[in-house]
């Protein structure tokens, strides 16, 4: 998968949980500018699990705060080895 | 009316052990009851630790028909009320019966039974489930079966809300007695839920410790999930010490209030509502006479954060003097049952003049700048003390203890 497409997925799934127009996600975004908490953000976390099928350890979740920080954190899991295919719920 | 409230009998069945006497003997010791996780299998998890009651063998206090209509959650609450009740000596007649109330607390009732009934619809394919399933998993199980054994007749109810359930149930027992609308109470709290379904609903939370629970430590990582039941007898003082039974403290106080401010984010601010609504319903207690807390301590990054602030809050320079632990920290979070399990930890330490510590601590957080008793137990003679439950949905429960007169 390339960086753009999963910069791409990444912006439909925030938006789609979140509720939001995907124009108002940009890579720069910041979950605080969105007006991301605490319980929306592991909300998040839960869609990009399944959207990614990967497992997001309890470290790496606490320290996300913008967007780039979601795209970097899954790159780095698929690097590592964790599958990359959609599941549906 | 209003009659100052006495507790008669204590009984308690939790990670550390089997009895009251267990319990306090390893809160004393400051010796956590934290394990490896052994009803459910910890490679399905992201963490391996729990504070579950070990070795609970329910042929020891039920008959096998019985266990039939019994969920593990209530024969925790029905063990811990047995105990209770002996311990108070009650004799009892038609009259009590019929002006005995039982309040009891739980927040996921008969999770094993609907889990293991979900299990064999879902994935086994089998297309009945046991027909005892809605008495088993019904919150008010362990209410109901104390009526049954006791033959109490009198208002008997359950109350669910989340980690505050048991704080509720207590409250309103202690109004109960010291209103005379009653003239007894058996109050207190049941939990077990370790199925994998429910455990998952926790990890998702991301606030379940990889390691070990320790509140108000720097490096805490969240809270460890436990089991358990305590229950107590409340009744009027006079009435106590007519029949000449031994007073093991008092209840004085109970204050209540919601956040208002976010479904599971807590609110400094709730929290010291409660507590000073304790304290005014405590004939208007003053602060400093305060002098220990057992706080409800999750280890969460949130609440121990918050419920420092709460406390200065409510206390301000007097919180530098309080002694504040959380026994959590030995007997894990029991959801519904944690006031419960709490308020007989606090009572306890009242009675003997030893303060339980916060087990586990490592390092001193500064948004934490609290005495929170670190790893050893502390004799002191207190006379007055708070015991906090903050759940989750912002509802805020607290009780306040007297220390029983020699």
């Amino acid at each position: 998968m390339s960086h753009e497409e999963l910069t791409a997925r990444v912006r439909a799934v925030i938006a789609a949980t979140q509720h939001l127009p995907q124009e108002k996600i940009t890579p720069d975004s910041t979950f605080e500018e969105l007006g991301i908490d605490s319980l929306d953000g592991i909300n998040i976390l839960f869609a990009v699990e399944s959207e990614f099928n990967i497992n997001i350890p309890d470290e790496a979740a606490q320290n996300l705060r913008s967007v780039r920080d979601v795209i970097d954190g899954i790159a780095k899991l698929l690097e590592g080895g964790q599958s990359g295919q959609a599941v549906t719920a | 009316m209003t009659r100052r409230v006495a507790v008669t009998g204590l009984g308690v069945i939790s990670a550390l052990g089997g009895d009251a006497g267990e319990f306090w003997q390893s809160l004393q010791a400051g010796r956590s009851g934290i394990a490896p996780l052994q009803t459910v299998d910890p490679a399905l998890l992201r963490f391996p630790n729990s504070a579950e009651v070990r070795n609970f063998a329910p042929l020891q206090y039920f008959e096998e028909k019985e266990i039939g209509l019994l969920d593990r959650f209530a024969q925790f609450g029905v063990v811990a009320a047995r105990q209770a009740i002996a311990q108070a000596g009650i004799r009892w007649t038609q009259s009590l019966r019929e002006s005995t109330a039982i309040v009891t607390g739980s927040c996921a009732g008969g999770q094993n039974t609907e889990d293991e009934g979900f299990v064999n619809l879902y994935r086994n394919n089998i297309p009945r489930v046991n027909p005892f399933t809605i008495p088993r998993t019904m919150e008010n199980g362990a209410a109901s079966r104390i009526s049954l054994e006791t033959g109490v007749v009198g208002p008997t109810y359950t109350i669910s809300t989340a980690c505050s359930s048991s704080n509720h149930a207590i409250g309103q027992a202690f109004w109960m007695v010291r209103s005379g609308a009653v003239e007894m109470a058996i109050t207190g709290g049941s939990e077990a839920f370790f199925s994998l379904g429910f455990l998952k609903a926790w990890e998702a939370m991301r606030v379940v410790s990889p390691d070990t629970c320790r509140p108000f430590s720097k490096d805490r990582r969240g809270l460890i999930l436990g089991e358990g039941a305590a229950m107590l007898v409340l009744e009027p003082i006079e009435a106590a010490r007519a029949r000449g039974a031994a007073i093991l403290g008092e209840i004085v106080g109970f204050g209540m209030s919601s956040d208002a401010f976010h479904i599971t984010q807590p609110s400094p601010d709730g929290a010291a509502r409660a507590m000073r609504a304790c304290l005014r319903d405590a004939a208007q207690l003053q602060p400093e006479a305060i002098a220990y807390i057992n706080a409800h301590g999750t280890a969460t990054l949130a609440n121990d954060a918050a419920e420092t602030a709460s406390i200065r809050q409510v206390f301000g320079a007097h919180a530098d003097r309080l002694a504040v632990s959380s026994t959590k920290s030995m007997h894990g979070h029991t959801l519904g049952a944690a006031g419960a399990i709490e308020a007989a930890a606090t009572v306890l330490a009242l009675r003997e003049g030893i303060l339980p510590p916060t087990a586990n601590f490592t390092q001193p957080d500064p948004a934490c700048n609290l005495d929170v008793i670190p790893n050893t137990a502390r004799q002191a003679a207190v006379e007055f003390a708070l015991s906090n439950s903050f759940a989750f949905g912002g509802l805020n429960a607290v009780l306040a203890f007297r220390r029983a007169e020699t």
